[in-house]
């Protein structure tokens, strides 16, 4: 069950895939049709049933693009490391 | 969209510190990790209202507007001579000092070693991404032996250029510097050890007298010619072997005559 | 009654910037404008600022520019080929119209030049060290007691205009010494440096940037040159100073300004002696130079002579000032008692040149 959710802005995100890359769940992947208006390719967050929240995601985006949430059942405070 | 929605509560957006201008970082540059994280940790010591920052000529030079504090721009190299005027104003400022490895290494090196040896006090974060990105990849002081860039297209050779320049041990020899780390960003547990020694840094400056330093390796994409996954890979392969990673000197920071 | 005491040239200088509240100066050891550093490293701290041996000029134009952008009063001095270094962080300060005095002791130049007597600074001091085609006011005094004068006007033009001003000394000056009288001058209010960075805290929480580029405000690059355009106006039609001795009835007036003014003075009193009807026009702001002024005068029937210790610089803005009105001549560096470094301009060498060419 998906302990948290993401949103990736896609104005502010370049198609670099490092997001892909850290989600430790491999929730996020890579569109192969949905472009932003600067025709680049968009991540997409293609699995939520596994994001734990981590905010892996969030932070090492290189272009503040993502922001996590995490639902409240599991109020346990994670600090951003 | 930061309003805790039901159900949900917020767990990262970027600091308030940076405000919401598009970065114009290349895709898959880590300074746009790094200037969060520099934010971030300014927004957690809450130095933001007394923090002056330097930046000086490389693709980092847009931090200003990007991130809210004070901001001055030095000339290419010039920023621990400007850093100085404004510490002598301004004692009481939290200031950094941002440069790249041309402005630091090359040009600005008379000034940097002067700065150390004065033992001035700010944090210098070094950005180490071993070319000259903003004017499109030349060789830098860092260069990697065998690094291909736009001045050295056969491979650095250290015959004709020289060997690569290692700031944080050079820096840990220096009296006037009392903290001297080298670190990346291109893994999660990397970014926490970052973010942990950058705090010992700002912490030694609101401690004491001398020079602090965290000097981060940085992947360049557009510049190394790798696509960003490749880069970072290229980092954690090749930079990270030239230029290990850890504390070089961690002292109090008091004169110690 | 204000103090008066006996102190060189260059001591002056460091009394100047203390009459002017400056506390910060930045510096380096360069001949023959030493007296003005080591006077600083002693008194800075005292008055409760800093003074700092940078590691090269280049270095201490760029103190300057952080503590100009940080709201202080500050300076540098040094001779010219340290005013050569500084071009880059000049240009710098200038976009972005921050203030600055520089003091330049002169000395011969190109190159290492002499550490010597010389004028060879004016083209450099009056259309721009650096980049990108600033302008630096230009003051130069003839005296000790104007060498302390006018670092306190300095200070203050830098302040009201945001812009470097020069403060020209010479070898001369700066190591003869004469009465001074050390006298606070008044000067109208200036605005509040809000522009300045000292932290968004002390600033209403509004955080400013400061950028030694072009295009910054408002209207861009167009803007930025339309705004300076406006700003050297304005100098030159309010901040020419200049001197004139015995002018009215001059019919060969000579054009000189810091130590080949006093010489020139000199030669002015042989001539008259000998009934030459001669005056003398002596520019103290180099920029803004007072065209009109000496335009006026090229106007009447005279007969234009340059006095500089140089090859001839002056010389083209008094030919411009002139217009063809009157005819231009220059007494330069041949006029100099000696061939070898120590050589100076002697008012009997230029009274001889003089009368050649009358």
């Amino acid at each position: 069950m998906a302990k948290g959710e993401i949103t990736i802005n896609e104005e502010y995100c370049k198609g670099c895939e490092l997001c892909v890359e850290f989600c430790p769940k491999g929730c996020i992947e890579m569109s192969t049709e949905k472009y932003n208006s600067r025709g680049l390719l968009m991540p997409v967050f293609a699995k939520p049933e596994e994001c734990t929240g981590c905010t892996t995601c969030g932070f090492m985006c290189p272009d503040a693009a993502i922001v996590v949430y995490r639902f409240d059942k599991d109020k346990t405070p994670v600090s951003e490391d | 969209m930061n309003s805790e929605t039901a159900g949900k509560s917020l767990a990262y957006e970027k600091p308030k510190l940076i405000n919401d201008n598009k970065f114009h970082f290349c895709p898959g540059c880590n300074y746009g990790i790094i200037i969060r994280l520099i934010a971030s940790v300014l927004e957690e010591m809450k130095l933001t209202d007394k923090t002056i920052g330097l930046v000086s000529a490389g693709c980092y030079v847009q931090t200003p507007w990007y991130m809210d504090v004070d901001f001055v721009a030095a000339l290419h190299g010039r920023a621990p001579a400007v850093a100085t005027g404004i510490r002598r104003v301004h004692p009481d400022a939290f200031m950094f000092c941002m440069q790249g490895d041309g402005d630091l290494g090359a040009i600005g090196m008379g000034h940097f070693m002067n700065a150390m040896m004065r033992g001035e006090r700010w944090t210098t974060i070094f950005l180490n991404n071993a070319c000259y990105g903003q004017t499109r990849g030349q060789m830098a002081p860092t260069t990697l032996l065998g690094m291909r860039t736009t001045t050295t297209q056969d491979g650095r050779d250290a015959e004709k250029t020289g060997y690569p320049l290692h700031v944080a041990e050079l820096a840990a020899t220096m009296k006037g510097v009392v903290y001297a780390a080298r670190c990346c960003v291109n893994t999660p547990a990397n970014y926490a050890k970052a973010k942990k020694m950058l705090k010992t840094a700002f912490q030694k400056q609101l401690d004491g007298p001398g020079m602090s330093i965290l000097e981060l390796l940085s992947a360049c994409p557009s510049n190394w010619g790798l696509p960003p996954k490749e880069a970072l890979a290229f980092l954690t392969e090749n930079m990270i072997a030239e230029y290990p990673l850890g504390e070089y000197k961690n002292v109090e920071p008091k004169i110690d005559v | 009654m204000a103090e008066t005491i006996l102190s060189t040239g260059n001591e002056a200088v460091g009394h100047g910037a203390l009459y002017s509240g400056c506390k910060y100066f930045f510096g380096y050891p360069i001949t023959p404008q030493n007296a003005i550093p080591e006077f600083m490293s002693r008194e800075m701290f005292k008055a409760g600022g800093s003074y700092v041996q940078a590691e090269c000029e280049t270095a201490a134009i760029n103190m300057v520019f952080g503590a100009a952008a940080a709201g202080a009063r500050c300076m540098t001095s040094t001779s010219s080929p340290g005013i050569a270094l500084m071009g880059e962080g000049l240009g710098g300060i200038s976009a972005s119209e921050l203030p600055a005095v520089v003091v330049d002791v002169v000395r011969m130049g190109p190159g290492w030049g002499t550490v010597q007597q010389g004028q060879t600074d004016y083209r450099l001091l009056t259309k721009g060290g650096g980049n990108g085609g600033y302008r630096c006011i230009s003051l130069a005094p003839a005296s000790v007691q104007e060498v302390f004068e006018f670092m306190q006007t300095a200070f203050y033009l830098a302040d009201k205009y945001r812009i470097i001003v020069y403060v020209v000394s010479d070898y001369i000056l700066g190591e003869m010494a004469e009465r001074l009288e050390l006298k606070t001058l008044e000067f109208d209010p200036l605005p509040s440096k809000d522009w300045a960075v000292r932290g968004k805290g002390n600033n209403g929480g509004t955080h400013n940037t400061i950028v030694p580029a072009v295009g910054n405000i408002e209207g861009g690059i167009p803007g930025y040159h339309l705004h300076q355009d406006k700003k050297y106006k304005t100098i030159e039609r309010e901040e020419v100073r200049y001197q004139t001795y015995q002018t009215e009835d001059a019919d060969l007036i000579m054009v000189a300004y810091g130590s080949s003014a006093r010489i020139s003075h000199e030669v002015m009193k042989q001539l008259r002696a000998d009934g030459v009807k001669a005056g003398l026009f002596r520019p103290i702001s180099l920029w803004p130079f007072p065209i009109e002024q000496l335009r006026e005068l090229a106007e009447g029937d005279v007969r234009l002579i340059t006095v500089e210790d140089s090859q001839g610089q002056l010389v083209e803005d008094v030919e411009f000032a002139a217009q063809g009105k009157a005819p231009v001549d220059l007494i330069g560096v041949w006029a100099r008692d000696l061939p070898t470094p120590s050589g100076v301009l002697t008012p009997d060498n230029v009274y001889q040149e003089v009368k050649k060419i009358i």
